[in-house]
């Protein structure tokens, strides 16, 4: 079975490739039942996979498949070669899975758009490279489907590029991206020329055995986690993610929060051995800067307005969240987080689409509220995901919040009070949202009777193709947490399953005081996230408190403009004044030369004209000549 | 000396474009289509014979093969000798496809005659560079090329034309001369190491060997003519005009296959007579390279003619290729020579693209485009396959080389390195950012009618598209062919100088 594991990224390559030929023919909805189809067997190829693994001892869990010679040059050997193991087939199955959910939305979703086929292209495509990311057996293999999945969210989030602001967005999340891919490439140069190899297997043994210097790890890692930043959207290249909103709902929910935003985080769990013999300030960095990113991210999303921007920031702070616990050792904690997350996020996601959906594509939540009561599956389904992402127990967000904290009170109790701080406002603006959009007065009626006209504007909800990802997605992210529980190590599931990817990196915590104490913890965890909501609940429902959205929160701390006003300014004047140095200065000096020249020997217009011509002639002829005399001698 | 061949057919490569040309030239022109069709025979019979070479090739070895050596003007020591090897297979090759390609898919405006039998000549021209192992015969081909483009240039371009062929003349002949002046002081001077005067190119690499100094100054000699080809910073300028100016078919070869004549030359004629003047002139020419890529990406963002863009490019491009060349490594210099490859083919389909636009559009102004994409959605397709092979998007032909040469030339030229691997930021910059101002947004009334990709354009492209997919994801067949003869010539550097390569890691293996 486990041979049969290149059929997981095949399915959706063969739906990328037959709705490129024929996906004016199939229309909709074929294109896209044939897209969802194929990420669906996509999904339970990955699930016999699973199982087939699971029959096997632990040490047995790792399976390469290659599948042909790459790029073969001297002592350079790169395969293409899958590498089938708990971490891959972890990721695979919630891509996968999520996927498939995702696209069988988006057929109610795309409903109507003229360039429905083209769609479900992007989207296979996008499947396909999210997996070959995930399962390549080297970093260039990933780097092929890290560079892929670029490429579609560029695709994705242009989709709509009749309008400005996504063209912009789609560019902009590219060049972005490309910064980060930048250390990657720096990375593989690395690591290339320290162990002589791209494969993960070749450079983790080498850190394992220890033949890897100090100095080296330290680089890979640090360069590896620069890409990182630039695809998982961390500080100061998370830039591009609130943007990337102007793709359509469904991009929003599958590859700008469920899926390719977590890749950062799996290639750092994937060379978790080389972060583990780098210096110890290489893991405090990457902790640091999610910790900052974490922060930074949930303050702004306390002032969006944005259905979708709070979600966007929501998912920064996660991902940051996610960081924290990489940097802390906690790679467990991580991937747990990363799949609970998916779950939630894609869920509060779609249901925002829902509600965008049902509201003829308004997106701005001081023109919704008491939605509940027209939406009532959307507005459960997104209560379930506001429960698990506020840390409510017992839904799946509680569990892997929870599991983080533990880890990185252990390591750091500074960082442990910006997490916790974190989840309070994650709660507090979550909360927010949900008032805003379900409850309170309905904003919309003010909205349809001001502009009159517009009789059938009345929200509605949405069909049953979009509800029904919903409800799996709710039932999810109810009970993601069973994965891993805290009580005994036997309930350790997610933990036992990838422990041949993480033992030599993960962390051990026991004894310390922070395991010891893992119920007081839980405990203050669960007041925290109370509190966050109890706090949003006085502000926006009891309206006993003033709200306090300040509009530097709701610009994001200037850090955006910022960057665009520098970019915009000193950076494109220096650009420009390459360009006119080229024009002006260098080429300037071939000219002046050439006038001098021309000028001394009093022929300017000869040499402007005629006397090239007259030499090309000569010369031209002088070939002619040398030919002739050369066929003559009949040396043929 | 020479190994026996029943046919001749590098001679045969070299001789039917030139007898297709003649043939053009006495054909009535009162049937432009016998014309166009006589035209077309003799570049695909080439191409195809290009393609035997290709397929009949002998991979795994390094020597110059399909060899056909006589004398030619024996007092002076100078021969007829043509063979191929694993750097110059793929360049002819493409050399042979390109060629038919732009005649297909390329009408001139006016005297359609002359400009097929300038184009053949020039293919001749193009092909007796990448043949010859003779320095005068190589010297000879090499100055033939410039009178076709002369003309090209300055019979089918645009507005500026005169003033861009003849910058690109007196740009060209001015490195030239210092070649010639280099050619005939190293035959003259080997004359003593090897015992008699020869300017056979392989005698005199293996045979000659000149006094330190004396072999810096000959390898600049060839150094300049090539840095101007390439070109290299600060010798490009005449290259943003000449690709501006130039017809779509002399854009398409001047960036396809005429560029790489600089770069073959280096390592040809730079690495293979002078190792040790071009082990010592590496600091320079790394540090060129990597300006010139670095450099050439942001003056390309700035550009406002999408033709001009596209020069710069290839200004950054061709850095790579140069970086590799001179870090010396297996995969660097592998990587150098599948970039000229890669980068003929996808700036070649870039320029095809772009003569599309004006074609249709009058105007290669970024400014006057604006949502092709949403009236041409299949042209803008095929623009974004190539503009992403331009980028370097793994997966895509692009990649290959450049990647090649950043993880080659990382191991001997670290920082440079690091600097050059920038250059794949910005490409995405300029590129995407011309994308969305041409392609993206609402079109507006001049643009709103921009027709769809005609079926004779899509299956000139489809090839280009091709070989972009193939190559990305199977360059084995590619690296395979060019690898044996660059390890070749670097043991030839390294046998020759206290140059160093990288070998621990190849000794564990």
């Amino acid at each position: 079975m486990l041979d049969n594991a290149w059929l997981i990224p095949a399915l959706p390559l063969a739906g990328f490739i037959i709705i490129l030929l024929f996906g004016r023919r199939l229309g909709e909805p074929k294109a896209g039942v044939l897209a969802t189809l194929m990420t669906a067997g996509s999904f339970a190829v990955a699930i016999g996979v699973f199982f087939a693994m699971l029959s096997r001892a632990h040490e047995d869990r790792h399976h390469v498949i290659t599948l042909f010679s790459w790029l073969p040059v001297g002592s350079l050997h790169v395969d293409m070669a899958l590498l089938v193991d708990p971490l891959s087939i972890t990721m695979a199955l919630f891509i996968t899975g999520i996927g498939a959910l995702i696209h069988l939305y988006a057929i109610g979703y795309m409903h109507g758009d003229p360039k429905f086929s083209k769609f479900f292209l992007y989207l296979n495509l996008f499947i396909f490279s999210m997996l070959m990311l995930v399962l390549g057996e080297n970093l260039l293999v990933t780097f092929l489907g890290w560079e892929g999945v670029g490429a579609c969210s560029y695709f994705l989030i242009s989709f709509w590029h009749t309008q400005d602001s996504a063209a912009t967005a789609g560019k902009k999340a590219f060049v972005t991206n490309r910064v980060g891919d930048w250390g990657v490439m720096v990375a593989m140069l690395m690591a290339f020329s320290a162990v002589g190899t791209l494969s993960y297997s070749g450079i983790n043994e080498a850190a394992e055995s220890g033949h890897l210097a100090t100095v080296t790890a330290t680089g890979i890692a640090l360069m590896l986690f620069v890409g990182a930043c630039g695809k998982s959207a961390q500080l100061p290249l998370y830039l591009w993610l609130p943007d990337a909103m102007e793709g359509p709902t469904p991009v929003s929910a599958l590859i700008h929060a469920a899926t390719m935003v977590t890749s950062g985080v799996f290639l750092m769990t994937r060379i978790n051995p080389v972060l583990h013999v780098s210096y110890h300030w290489a893991m405090t960095i990457i902790a640091v800067v999610g910790a900052a990113t974490a922060l930074f991210a949930a303050t702004v999303a306390v002032a969006q307005t944005d259905i979708k921007k709070v979600l966007a920031y929501s998912t920064v702070s996660q991902l940051g969240f996610m960081f924290l616990a990489v940097g802390s050792g906690a790679y467990v904690a991580a991937i747990f987080h990363m799949v609970t997350h998916a779950f939630f996020k894609a869920l509060l996601f779609l249901g925002s689409g829902a509600v965008i959906h049902g509201m003829h594509h308004q997106q701005d939540m001081r023109r919704m509220g008491a939605l509940r009561k027209v939406m009532p599956i959307t507005a459960m389904t997104f209560i379930v995901g506001w429960l698990a992402i506020a840390g409510v127990p017992p839904f799946a967000g509680f569990w892997s919040k929870d599991e983080i904290l533990l880890y990185v009170y252990a390591n750091n109790r500074g960082l442990y009070l910006v997490g916790v701080i974190t989840a309070l406002l994650t709660a507090y603006y979550m909360t927010r949202q949900v008032i805003m959009v379900f409850y309170g007065e309905a904003r919309w009626h003010d909205h349809s009777q001001e502009h009159g006209a517009h009789g059938d504007s009345t929200p509605h909800e949405s069909p049953w193709i979009m509800l029904a990802p919903l409800v799996v997605l709710a039932g999810l992210a109810i009970a993601g947490g069973l994965l891993q529980l805290p009580f005994s190590s036997k309930t350790h599931f997610l933990e036992h399953w990838l422990e041949p990817v993480i033992e030599n990196g993960e962390r051990n915590i026991d004894g310390t005081w922070a395991s010891d104490n893992k119920y007081l913890l839980l405990f203050v965890a669960v007041i925290i996230a109370c509190l966050g909501i109890a706090g949003a609940i006085a502000v926006y429902a009891k309206k006993k408190v003033p709200v306090i959205e300040p509009a530097i929160l709701a610009n994001g701390w200037m850090y955006d403009s910022s960057v665009s006003r520098f970019m915009g300014g000193p950076g494109r004047t220096v650009f420009s004044g390459v360009a006119q140095f080229d024009a002006g200065v260098v080429d300037g000096a071939v000219n002046g030369v050439a006038r001098v020249v021309s000028v001394t020997s009093g022929v300017l217009r000869k040499v402007q004209t005629g006397f090239v011509r007259f030499y090309a002639a000569v010369l031209g002829l002088g070939v002619v000549v040398m030919l002739a005399w050369f066929l003559l001698r009949g040396v043929l | 000396m020479h190994e026996h061949i029943s046919f001749p057919i590098l001679t045969a490569i070299i001789f039917l474009p030139i007898i297709g040309a003649l043939l053009v030239t006495v054909l009535s022109n009162r049937r432009p289509e016998w014309v166009k069709l006589c035209a077309i025979l003799f570049s695909v019979g080439t191409g195809a014979m290009s393609l035997w070479v290709l397929a009949s090739f002998t991979t795994s070895s390094a020597d110059f093969q399909f060899v056909s050596q006589h004398d030619w003007i024996s007092a002076w020591g100078i021969s007829w000798h043509l063979g191929v090897d694993g750097i110059s297979l793929f360049l002819v090759a493409l050399t042979g496809i390109l060629f038919p390609l732009v005649i297909i898919a390329i009408d001139p405006h006016h005297d359609q005659k002359r400009y097929l039998a300038w184009l053949l000549l020039l293919e001749a021209g193009v092909m007796g560079s990448f043949l010859s192992l003779d320095l005068v015969l190589f010297f000879l081909f090499f100055e033939i090329v410039l009178v076709p483009m002369y003309f090209l240039i300055g019979g089918w371009g645009y507005d500026d034309r005169v003033y861009a062929a003849t910058k690109f003349f007196l740009f060209t002949m001015f490195g030239s001369a210092f070649m010639l002046v280099g050619i005939v002081a190293t035959a003259a001077l080997a004359r003593h190491d090897v015992g008699f005067l020869t300017f056979d190119l392989v005698t005199l690499a293996e045979h000659a060997s000149f006094a330190t100094n004396t072999g810096r100054w000959l390898f600049f000699s060839f150094a300049i003519a090539f840095a101007v080809k390439v070109p290299l910073f600060p010798f490009h300028t005449w290259l943003p005009d000449a690709h501006t100016q130039a017809p779509t078919g002399g854009s398409v070869i001047l960036a396809g296959v005429m560029l790489k004549l600089g770069t073959y030359g280096f390592l040809r004629f730079g690495l293979y007579l002078f190792p040790e003047a071009a082990v010592w002139a590496r600091p320079l020419f790394l540090t060129l390279a990597t300006i010139g890529i670095v450099y050439g990406a942001i003056a390309a963002t700035m550009q406002t003619d999408l033709k001009r863009l596209v020069a710069y490019s290839s200004v950054a491009h061709l850095g790579f290729i140069v970086l590799g060349t001179f870090a010396m490594t297996s995969q660097a210099v592998t990587g150098g020579v599948a970039q000229m490859i890669n980068h003929g083919v996808s700036t070649g389909a870039l320029f095809l693209l772009v003569g599309m636009i004006y074609e249709r559009r009058h105007t290669r102004e970024i400014a006057q485009l604006r949502g092709i994409q949403k009236v041409a959605p299949i042209f803008a397709g095929a623009f974004t396959v190539v503009m992403l092979s331009s980028i370097g998007v793994p997966g895509l032909n692009g990649f290959v080389g450049e990647f090649l040469v950043l993880i080659g030339s990382f191991q001997t030229a670290r920082w440079w390195t690091i600097i050059a691997a920038t250059g794949v930021i910005l490409a995405a910059l300029y590129l995407l950012w011309a994308y969305q101002r041409v392609f993206h947004g609402e079109p507006d009334e001049e643009n709103s009618t921009f027709a769809e990709l005609k079926m004779r354009e899509g299956m000139v492209l489809l090839v280009f598209i091709g070989i972009i997919g193939f190559t990305g994801l199977y360059p084995k067949p590619l690296l395979d062919r060019i690898e044996p003869s660059v390890d070749k010539l670097i043991e030839h550097v390294v046998s020759r100088t206290d140059f160093v390569p990288p070998a621990a890691l190849e000794v564990e293996k």
